[in-house]
């Protein structure tokens, strides 16, 4: 098992409130890693410490390795710009730039450098592909991305990522802002994307979990319990809280 | 029995007629306060029409607005002079009041340190609260003579030092409204920005100066607004004399103090003094038309 990213001890802090405990657990390339468990359990705050938006919260410490591609991202010498462009990430809620459809797309490759028009036709074109959404803008790439409907915004979002090529892709509860048609494209485009790119998601919808994960972590009060094959996690979970929660006696 | 229940209904009665008189009183209070502002605009509009428009009729209203030479007390009315002063002196703040405006406000909204903020935003509302007297004062003490050493000229009191008067002046709404705007972008976008591996300040200048931009316009049209309608710090630097503004280093005289400075000289009923009301309808109808520009950016922002 090839993991790209991988966290060795890791806890962090909102203040007093430590909220991740020892932390260990890897994600193996190309393949959708879940992370579960009921709301303040951690798991976003830990998807956030994999791209470092956590260095945003003025009073958060962090202790511990996150190691992308054998590179422990704490390390001073690493740029977070760097790493966020290969570390990408879609959020909960859809929130494309007020721009263009183009230049929310755009925007990665010409923060990064890239100006020749062709070239960014070509970026574009492909990231929407990829997102599944070409087909229904492709005739009104100059219209305001906010004039689309929820879940095609958050392809957008999802398109605007992959713009930048990044290796892996984080998902905050990218589908619970949306219809359930909605959600499944993006399911279905997430079991499209793994073939490329290793994939985290969190959520909050064990269906969801089963459905489009290959592993599964199951968080509670900041721990890590337990991380296992999606399979064998819902099939004979080890740990008895495990169980307790995907049986649905409390979350 | 039947007297008591009377009794008792009347003085309901009664105690609701007073109610319903009390309400109809307040009601029409409001109301009244609400038409002093409308009837006073109403009647100011009216009276600078009134009073303005027959004395350009008299001169011809293109020899007013395009002739290059006043003379009052010798009856030469032209008034070129003073819009472009007016410009001029409007578009120079506004050229360097707006960068300097707008980027501290980015700084207050989005790099400073909440410490720090504090400071800068009570000395930016402590500029605005300063009398414009006190401007023309320290400008005319300090600024008239730092520009005449150092540009070695005659006399400092220029456009030069009417602009540097100017643009502080109007910094306080800039910065104000400007900052405003940026707060009021969703923090998604710029989380969404730094998650694609932008930096701060890429992230500022490209996604949080674009979304606040109707915004950052308003911040312009106020400036412009504020700027145009000054008279009393500029009269005290801008050398008040009825010159084109051929550069910088030129005594002029603007639309606003070209009324105040004569209308103490011009006699009663003759066509300079009612040239001077011409002058006031020229500079309001400019101030209406700032308005109307507000007013579209403020819709366009509530739409988008």
């Amino acid at each position: 098992m090839n993991a790209i990213l991988k966290t060795e001890n890791l806890n962090l802090w909102y203040g007093q409130n430590h909220a991740l405990k020892d932390i260990n657990l890897e994600m193996p390339q190309n393949q959708v890693t879940a992370l579960i468990g009921p709301s303040g359990c951690g798991k976003s705050t830990f998807l956030k410490t994999l791209d470092r938006m956590n260095d945003l919260v003025p009073t958060v410490k962090i202790e511990g390795k996150v190691l992308y591609r054998d590179q422990n991202i704490f390390d001073p010498q690493v740029d977070v710009t760097w790493l966020r462009r290969h570390v990408g990430m879609v959020f909960q809620k859809p929130n494309p730039f007020p721009m263009s459809i183009y230049d929310n797309i755009a925007y990665g490759p010409r923060t990064h450098g890239i100006r020749n028009k062709k070239q960014l036709d070509e970026i574009v074109e492909k990231s929407l592909r990829g997102a599944a959404i070409w087909d229904e803008v492709k005739d009104r790439l100059k219209k305001s991305a906010l004039s689309l409907s929820g879940g095609q915004q958050q392809r957008i979002c999802i398109a605007r990522a992959l713009a930048v090529e990044p290796d892996v892709l984080l998902m905050d509860e990218a589908t619970s802002a949306l219809d359930p048609i909605s959600t499944s494209k993006i399911e279905d485009l997430i079991a499209e994307l793994k073939k490329s790119y290793t994939i985290v998601i969190v959520t909050h919808n064990m269906q969801q979990a089963t459905r489009v994960s290959d592993r599964c972590a199951f968080f509670l009060h900041g721990e890590l319990v337990e991380a296992d094959d999606t399979e064998k996690l819902f099939s004979v979970p080890k740990d008895k809280r495990t169980e307790d929660y995907i049986t649905g006696r409390f979350g | 029995m039947a007297q008591d229940r009377h009794n008792a209904q009347t003085k309901a009665q009664k105690a609701r007629r007073l109610r319903d008189s009390v309400e109809w009183l307040v009601k029409n209070i409001f109301f009244l306060c609400g038409i002093v502002a409308v009837a006073s605009v109403l009647f100011i509009s009216v009276y600078l029409v009134i009073s303005g428009l027959p004395a350009m009729l008299e001169i011809g209203v293109t020899d007013f607005l395009f002739g290059d030479t006043w003379d009052g007390k010798n009856g030469v009315y032209g008034i070129l002079p003073f819009i472009l002063t007016s410009f001029a002196g409007t578009g120079g703040a506004i050229l360097i009041g707006v960068p300097v405006g707008v980027l501290t406000a980015m700084f207050l909204a989005k790099v400073a340190n909440h410490r720090l903020a504090v400071v800068i935003r009570s000395a930016v509302s402590l500029l605005a609260g300063i009398p414009s007297v006190v401007y023309g004062l320290v400008g005319m003490v300090v600024l008239v003579p730092t520009v005449q050493k150092a540009f070695n000229l005659s006399s400092g009191a220029n456009l030069l030092a009417a602009i540097v008067v100017l643009t502080v002046m109007i910094l306080p709404s800039i910065i104000n409204v400007a900052e405003t705007a940026l707060r009021a972008v969703p923090k998604e976008y710029e989380e969404a920005s730094l998650a694609l591996g932008a930096t701060h300040t890429e992230t500022i200048f490209r996604v949080s100066l674009p979304a606040a931009r109707s915004g950052v316009a308003t911040a312009i049209v106020l400036g412009v607004g504020r700027a145009i309608g000054e008279a009393m710090a500029i009269i005290m630097v801008s050398g008040n004399v009825a010159n084109m503004p051929e550069n910088l280093f030129t005594p002029v005289r603007f639309l606003t103090t070209a009324i105040a400075s004569e209308m103490n000289y011009a006699t009663v009923g003759s066509l300079w003094r009612e040239s001077l009301f011409s002058i006031a309808l020229v500079l309001f109808l400019f101030i209406m038309l700032i308005n109307v520009a507000l007013n579209l950016f403020v819709k366009n922002k509530k739409e988008g």
